[in-house]
């Protein structure tokens, strides 16, 4: 099981691009049609210098571009098949274009044990750096592991 | 988005419908995402850990709840976008997305608004909770 020994552990930083095909996969996959995600004219209408991206395609990037998407799980011995994602969260400080290259620096901030041990609570935080240094957004996410409890 | 100057507590400002959740949309944002968890795409996986059959990624769903803010409030005012993922989404749910005014106030120099939202499935079982902060 997951114990306190996490907290602080950092993970290998995933260098992200935000890529405009493989945008277009996921606005398609998801019926989007805004044009400010679709056309230039409309993303600087809405004051922006290029065309952003949908508010929880940061959580998207840092998955395609990590060299072992479950490094987490396999570093922290949990299996995948007991992981549900708890909670998310996105603070905003930069526009994210197409045609950044972001990066993202994962560590845990918190295991909490609930339900007399029958889950454990991992709190993971992801500072967001642009290629120009910028501080463009810090993301949070809560996994769920459901533990074997014994009977 | 509405005239900044007309909104007001209470407000419902976001209101989306989604077409039901696919099998062919489950495998589709696994490519588009980058979750490449089988939980959520291959039944065996999905029975062997226990559950009934493969259900939506927490993500696909917050993605929805994303477009249904940003159709309101351009990508660029958004501040804040938090959930917590209440129930699974089960194959086949319509989602409807909501979000009400909660309270307006200032900060780092703006104008802004908190907005409490929700996404709700075709029986109505709350399946996310969240909020937003939008510059106004």
């Amino acid at each position: 099981m997951v114990d306190q020994s996490a907290v602080g552990r950092c993970f290998t930083p995933v260098t992200a691009r935000v890529e405009p095909g493989r945008l277009r996969y996921f606005l398609n996959t998801l019926g989007e049609e805004n044009p400010v995600y679709r056309n230039m004219d409309a993303a600087r209408a809405a004051g922006l210098t290029g065309m952003p991206v949908p508010p929880t395609y940061l959580f998207c990037l840092e998955m395609m571009d990590v060299d072992d998407p479950f490094e987490m799980f396999t570093a922290l011995g949990i299996d995948l098949a007991r992981v549900l994602h708890g909670e998310q969260s996105f603070v905003y400080h930069a526009p994210v274009l197409v045609g950044d290259t972001l990066t993202f620096r994962p560590s845990v901030t918190s295991v909490a044990e609930k339900k007399g041990g029958a889950m454990t609570l991992i709190g993971v935080r992801c500072a967001v750096t642009n290629q120009d240094g910028v501080h463009v957004a810090d993301t949070a996410r809560t996994i769920v592991v459901r533990n074997e409890v014994a009977a | 988005m509405t005239a900044s100057g007309d909104i007001k507590a209470g407000d419902r400002l976001v209101h989306k419908v989604f077409p039901p959740i696919t099998r062919h949309t489950l495998a589709l944002y696994c490519g588009a995402s980058g979750d490449h968890n089988p939980i959520h795409v291959d039944i065996d996986f999905a029975r062997a850990a226990g559950f009934p059959d493969v259900f939506a990624h927490g993500m696909l769903v917050m993605a929805y709840l994303g477009q249904a803010l940003t159709d309101v409030v351009p990508p660029s005012r958004l501040r804040h976008f938090s959930t917590r993922f209440v129930a699974i989404t089960q194959l086949g749910a319509k989602l409807t997305c909501e979000g009400t005014v909660a309270e307006l106030f200032a900060e780092n120099g703006e104008r802004r608004a908190r907005l409490a939202l929700t996404t709700r499935d075709d029986r109505g079982e709350v399946k996310l909770e969240g909020s937003a902060i939008v510059a106004l």
